[in-house]
C-alpha cells in the first residue's frame, strides 16, 4: 500500500498547491468548446456533462491529441500550449485511457505495458512496470494476447500501461463506458484503489453522476462546451445553482473515518465532523477513511431530537437554503457541521414544521451507502 | 526442359520483380501512408493516377515511356550529358517501367492497410512517449503488416506476368530485357510448344503458389484477430 511511500512517487512534478489552467476555444463545426478552468492538480477531477458537450474533446485538447489554435495550458509550471508554444502529445508527461482499451494488438499484455516504459528516461520513472501491474492486478495475464481477454481485463490492461509511464497527470476518457456490467463490476474497485493510492492529478471524463460520487474529488460540469460549474464535489452535489441537486437521486457526500467497531450488534462507526454515522459492520480498519452517500429522499427533518425511532443517524443541523421542486416537494440544504447534506421533502410538511433557512433542526437519515 | 535461354530469361524476369517490388515498397510505403492520413482536398486525383495502370493498356504506357526513355527523349540527353545512355531497351528501363506499372498494386493494400489501423493506436501510441517516427515503425507497419504482405506478393507476381510495357521499352533482348512472358511468346510465334508450355507452367504455379500464400496468411490473420 502506499505508492507514495515506497516510491517517493508523484509530489515532484505538480505539488498539491499548485494548478492546472486550461484556456480554450475550439470550433467543430456546430459545436463550439469555451473553457476556462484553473484545477487543482491533486485529486481526482472529474468532467461531467451529457454526451456531446465536449468532456472528451476537452480531455483531448488537454493531451494534445486535438490541436486548439489560440489555446493556454499549464499544470504546474510546465507551460504544455501557449501563444508561442505547443509540446506534442508525446511530449506531454501524462498518462491517458481511452474510452475502449485501444490495446496494440500485434503485442501481447506485457509488451503493451512496457511499451511506453521504454520510451521514458530512466530517471523520470517513478512508478514501476511491477507496481502498474500489481495495483490493476493483470499479473496473471502478461503472455496473452489482447484478442483473448474480457473486455475488463483489457481495460485493466490499458489503465496499467497508462500508469506505467509515470506520467504527471492522468486522463480518463469514460474507462467504463464501453464495458458491460460485469466489466464494470471489475474495474471500479481498481480505480477506486487508483484514487486511493495514486498521488498524480487525474481528470476523469463520465457521464454518470453515480461514477463520478465515487471517484471524483473535484468535479467540472459542463454543458454544450461551457463550463457550468467547478469545485469541490460535495459542495458541486449540493448546489442549488446547478442541476445535480434537483435530480430525483440527489445526494450530498460526505467523507468520514472508521471509529470503532461495535462487536455486540455487528455495527461499525463512522465519524464526520457533524457527529458519528451508524452503518453495518464492514471490513476496514479504525482510521481508515470512506466516503458515505446520502441520498436526500432518505433524509427526513424533525424539530425535536426523535429519541422514539428506530432511525439510529440522527444529527443537529441547521437549514442552510431550500429551493422548490416541481408543485409538491422542496428541496432543503442542511449543514450538519459544516457539512452539506440534502433533504427532499413535501412543501407541506416544510409549511407544517415552518422550515426556513436559518434555523435549527435534526436530519434523520434513513440510510447511507458506504462508496469505498 | 527449359532450355539455357529460357532459365535467363527466367532469371531476369525474378530478378526484375524482385528489384521492382523492393523499390515499390520503398516509395509506396511513404505515399500510401500519407495518402491514408492527408486530408488533402486534391488527394483523389493522385489516388486515380496511381490506379492508372489498372486499367491502361499496358501498350499506352510503354509507349509514353518508350517516348521518355528513348533515345529522343528528354531524359536521354540529360543521362547522356551524366555519361549514361538511353534507359529504352535497358533492365534499368524495365524496372522504371514495371514500378510505375505495378505501382497500384503496392500503393493500394498498404493505403487499405494504414486505413483500417485508424488513428486511435497512433494516438494511444503518442500518449506512451512515441515519436511520430517510432509509432509508424513501431505500431502502424506491424498492424499493417498482412497489407505489407500482400502488397509485396501482389507486386512481385504482377510484374512476372508483365508483356506490354516490357515489349515497349525493353524489346526483347536475351540475356538483358528477354523475361519469361515474352520468351512464351517467341515460343508460340516460332511452333516451339513444349517450351512455351514449361515456361508457362512455370509461372503459372509460382504466381499460384504466391497467390495462395497471401491469402492463406491474411484468413489466418483475420482468424487470430477474430
Amino acid at each position: 500500500m502506499g505508492l507514495t511511500a515506497d516510491s517517493g512517487w508523484c509530489r515532484r512534478e505538480f505539488s498539491s498547491d499548485m494548478t492546472i489552467e486550461a484556456r480554450f476555444q475550439l470550433q467543430k463545426g456546430t459545436f463550439t468548446l469555451d473553457v476556462d478552468l484553473r484545477l487543482p492538480a491533486e485529486g481526482v477531477t472529474s468532467l461531467l456533462g451529457p454526451s456531446g458537450c465536449g468532456k472528451t474533446t476537452l480531455l483531448r485538447v488537454i493531451a494534445g491529441l486535438e490541436k486548439c489554435r489560440n489555446g493556454f495550458l499549464k499544470l504546474g509550471d510546465e507551460v504544455w500550449q501557449d501563444k508561442n508554444q505547443f509540446v506534442p502529445p508525446h511530449q506531454r508527461s501524462l498518462g491517458y485511457v481511452f474510452q475502449e482499451p485501444s490495446l496494440f494488438e500485434h503485442l501481447n499484455v506485457r509488451d503493451n505495458v512496457a511499451y511506453g516504459v521504454k520510451r521514458v528516461p530512466e530517471k523520470e520513472r517513478r512508478f514501476s512496470l511491477d507496481k502498474a501491474i500489481e495495483l490493476t492486478g493483470i499479473g496473471h495475464l502478461l503472455a496473452r494476447k489482447p484478442a483473448t481477454l474480457s473486455g475488463g481485463e483489457r481495460q485493466r490492461v490499458a489503465i496499467a500501461r497508462a500508469l506505467a509511464v509515470s506520467p504527471g497527470i492522468l486522463l480518463m476518457d469514460e474507462p467504463l463506458a464501453a464495458l458491460d456490467p460485469a466489466g464494470r463490476q471489475e474495474i471500479l474497485p481498481t480505480l477506486e484503489s487508483l484514487h486511493d493510492e495514486l498521488d498524480i492529478p487525474v481528470i476523469y471524463v463520465s457521464h454518470s453522476p453515480d461514477e463520478v460520487a465515487r471517484l471524483a474529488d473535484h468535479l467540472v460540469l459542463l454543458e454544450a462546451g461551457r463550463v457550468k460549474g467547478t469545485g469541490a464535489i460535495a459542495e458541486m452535489l449540493t448546489r442549488f445553482d446547478l442541476p445535480l441537486a434537483h435530480s430525483d437521486d440527489a445526494e450530498a457526500l460526505i467523507e468520514a473515518v472508521v471509529a470503532a467497531h461495535d462487536d455486540e450488534y455487528e455495527l461499525t462507526y463512522l465519524d464526520f465532523s457533524g457527529g458519528r454515522f451508524t452503518v453495518a459492520r464492514k471490513t476496514l480498519a479504525v482510521g481508515d477513511s470512506v466516503r458515505l452517500r446520502v441520498v436526500a429522499r432518505d433524509v427526513s427533518l424533525t424539530l425535536q431530537h426523535q429519541s422514539d425511532t428506530s432511525i439510529l443517524n440522527i444529527f443537529p443541523a441547521v437549514i442552510d437554503d431550500i429551493t422548490p421542486l416541481g408543485k409538491t416537494q422542496l428541496t432543503v440544504r442542511l449543514l450538519v457541521g459544516g457539512v452539506p447534506l440534502l433533504s427532499r421533502i413535501t412543501r407541506k410538511s416544510a409549511a407544517l414544521l415552518d422550515l426556513k433557512p436559518g434555523k435549527s433542526i435534526y436530519a434523520q437519515a434513513k440510510s447511507v451507502a458506504l462508496l469505498s | 526442359m527449359f532450355s539455357e535461354a529460357d532459365l535467363t530469361a527466367l532469371v531476369i524476369t525474378l530478378k526484375l520483380a524482385a528489384v521492382t517490388t523492393l523499390i515499390l515498397l520503398l516509395l509506396g510505403t511513404p505515399l500510401a501512408w500519407w495518402m491514408s492520413r492527408t486530408q488533402w482536398r486534391f488527394k483523389f486525383m493522385l489516388e486515380a493516377l496511381v490506379a492508372l495502370p489498372l486499367v491502361l493498356p499496358p501498350t499506352v504506357l510503354g509507349f509514353y515511356l518508350l517516348l521518355v526513355l528513348g533515345a529522343n527523349g528528354p531524359l536521354a540527353g540529360l543521362l547522356e550529358a551524366l555519361g549514361g545512355r538511353s534507359l529504352a531497351f535497358t533492365f534499368s528501363g524495365l524496372v522504371i517501367g514495371s514500378v510505375i506499372y505495378s505501382m497500384p498494386f503496392v500503393v493500394q493494400p498498404l493505403q487499405n492497410a494504414f486505413e483500417a489501423i485508424g488513428r486511435r493506436p497512433l494516438e494511444v501510441a503518442a500518449t506512451l512517449r512515441a515519436s511520430p517516427i517510432d509509432s509508424f515503425f513501431t505500431v502502424a507497419m506491424p498492424l499493417a503488416r498482412s497489407g505489407f504482405l500482400t502488397a509485396a506478393v501482389l507486386g512481385f507476381a504482377h510484374t512476372l506476368g508483365e508483356f506490354g510495357v516490357v515489349l515497349m521499352i525493353g524489346g526483347n533482348i536475351p540475356g538483358e530485357t528477354q523475361v519469361v512472358s515474352i520468351a512464351i511468346y517467341d515460343h508460340v510465334e516460332g511452333m516451339e510448344y513444349e517450351n512455351a508450355h514449361w515456361l508457362s507452367a512455370g509461372l503459372l504455379m509460382l504466381s499460384f503458389l504466391m497467390l495462395m500464400t497471401v491469402y492463406g496468411i491474411n484468413r489466418r490473420f483475420r482468424l487470430v484477430q477474430a
